[in-house]
């Protein structure tokens, strides 16, 4: 067991490496987004949109923590691609005399850890733009939770395809779609019956609900923490899958 | 030390007319291999040289056959037998991210040394391949024959006690090449066991014991070179390898 951690902490630490070196760089290039979004939805749309649990930007804020969360934490784990692919330097991991798993959840926890601190920025900013939210260890529990699936499922893309232009496409045909529809901006009642039901599968609209309500102060769904728990494991399965058959 | 029991390996492929298939890369290689011995591989391109290594190393699974060092079966013991291991591959597949120091830092806590020895490793090899005055410079920046003394650096941080190189001076300039070749012989007098391939018979003469000679995934001769050069009644190794692998690849 203590060797597992030692192994997992190795991985985690090569990651820490490289971002320490780059993380003011990371810190201010992860502001710009959210704010554009915090003004052009929360100050200029928002102004004219009504919602039923108060102010525009309150319903936003927990929308954009969810796809900010979900973009940084699949990105993060993409250069994996490169190191597979490109520079092979994933070789060193396949000789080593490593707990088989340690590679899997030691990149893993390195992306939640750059969602996390990205999400953190987002709380200051929306913060800052007077938005509050309640910040429960719930709350922060359904945010990794988010970035955990997402880090996986770039983990997955990683390990499967094989151009930069393929890794752009999971990010067209996956992550793009998801940003608008699974309840970020706008609640997914708007949408057609049909659509909704495929949207009510997708990991992103339960987070989206769960950091709604829990920032509201209101109460978990268990459901929804059911499918992220249960979205989590299967992907952590597929993760470990693809990472096995790089030696087939 | 090393015994390779009908070792095959196959890939998926797609033949002239698009039909998926499979390609048979190694076609049941038996082999053994004595501790302490400097042992080249030889083969023309596409023989199955390097996909024997990454099948020795565990970075592919065979198809069939089975691969034992010192008598343990490699995927029963792989972890305790990976320590033994340490490998030189044919490309330069260092950590871009991280400089020279930090991508030897690396394989040492992946090899789980203690900090004081990764410390004391890491500097006394940097010595060994004059490298210590890069320590902090990215591995972007290393020439091409600072790259592979860096790679042997690596590869010897663990103390491994057999030693894979995957064509270890190809494209080096003559010497760059004496150089790995003088290193490969001082590990070779420490006890190391060395696996090598190559395409330079000259240099499987000057360093190996005993070789292999390798033709489209199939063994066709092996012994030492001089032995070699005796049964075939020619004048220098190299005549041997183009008398086995052009009569194989004509049939």
């Amino acid at each position: 067991m203590r060797m597992a951690i030692l192994d997992i902490w190795t991985v985690f630490w090569r990651d820490w490496l490289v971002l320490r070196r780059r993380l003011a760089k990371f810190i201010f290039s992860r502001m710009v987004a959210p704010l554009l979004y915090l003004v052009a939805f929360g100050w200029g749309l928002g102004r004219s949109i009504q919602v039923e649990s108060g102010t525009y930007l309150d319903f936003l804020v927990p929308g954009i923590l969810a796809l900010n969360s979900m973009n940084i934490s699949f990105n993060s784990i993409t250069p994996v691609h490169a190191e597979r692919v490109y520079h092979k330097s994933l070789e060193e991991y396949l000789i080593a005399p490593i707990w088989p798993h340690a590679f899997v959840i030691g990149k893993v926890l390195a992306a939640v850890l750059r969602g996390l601190i990205s999400s953190s920025i987002i709380l200051a900013l929306a913060w800052a733009f007077g938005t509050q939210l309640m910040l429960t260890p719930l709350f922060l529990l359904v945010l990794v939770l988010n970035c955990i699936i997402f880090a996986e499922i770039g983990f997955i893309a990683a390990m499967k395809v094989s151009t930069y232009e393929e890794m752009s496409q999971v990010n067209t045909y996956i992550l793009l779609p998801m940003s608008f529809l699974c309840g970020t901006f706008f609640k997914t009642t708007a949408l057609p019956e049909a659509l909704r039901i495929i949207i009510e599968l997708l990991p992103l609209t339960h987070t989206s609900y769960l950091l709604r309500e829990l920032g509201a102060g209101g109460t978990a769904s268990a459901v929804s923490v059911a499918v992220l728990l249960i979205y989590a494991a299967l992907c952590f399965w597929l993760c470990r899958r693809a990472f096995s058959r790089l030696t087939c | 030390m090393i015994e390779i029991k009908n070792l095959q390996k196959k890939y998926p492929h797609k033949d002239a007319s698009g039909r998926n298939g499979w390609k048979e890369a190694l076609k049941g290689l038996t082999l053994s291999i004595r501790s302490g011995e400097v042992f080249g591989l030889l083969g023309p391109n596409g023989a199955g040289k390097t996909t024997t290594i990454r099948l020795l190393t565990m970075q592919l699974l065979p198809t069939a056959g089975a691969i034992y060092y010192g008598g343990k079966e490699l995927y029963a013991h792989a972890r305790e037998l990976k320590n033994l291991i340490g490998v030189v591959p044919q490309h330069v597949n260092f950590d871009q991210d991280l400089t020279v120091g930090e991508n030897l830092e690396l394989h040492a806590r992946l090899h789980h040394l203690a900090r004081a020895e990764r410390e004391q490793r890491i500097s006394e090899l940097l010595d060994y391949v004059e490298l210590s005055e890069s320590v902090n410079d990215g591995v972007r920046r290393l020439s091409g024959g600072m790259k592979r003394r860096l790679l042997i650096a690596r590869a010897l941080l663990h103390r491994p006690r057999i030693l894979f190189l995957d064509e270890p001076t190809v494209a080096l300039d003559p010497q760059v090449r004496r150089r790995i070749w003088a290193m490969v012989q001082s590990m070779a007098a420490d006890g190391v066991t060395v696996f090598l391939t190559t395409h330079y018979i000259e240099e499987a003469e000057a360093l190996c014991d005993r070789v292999a000679i390798l033709n489209k995934g199939e063994l066709v001769a092996v012994d030492s070179p001089e032995n070699l050069r005796k049964q075939f009644e020619a004048a220098h190794l190299e005549d041997v390898f183009l008398k086995l692998t052009e009569t194989r690849g004509a049939v």
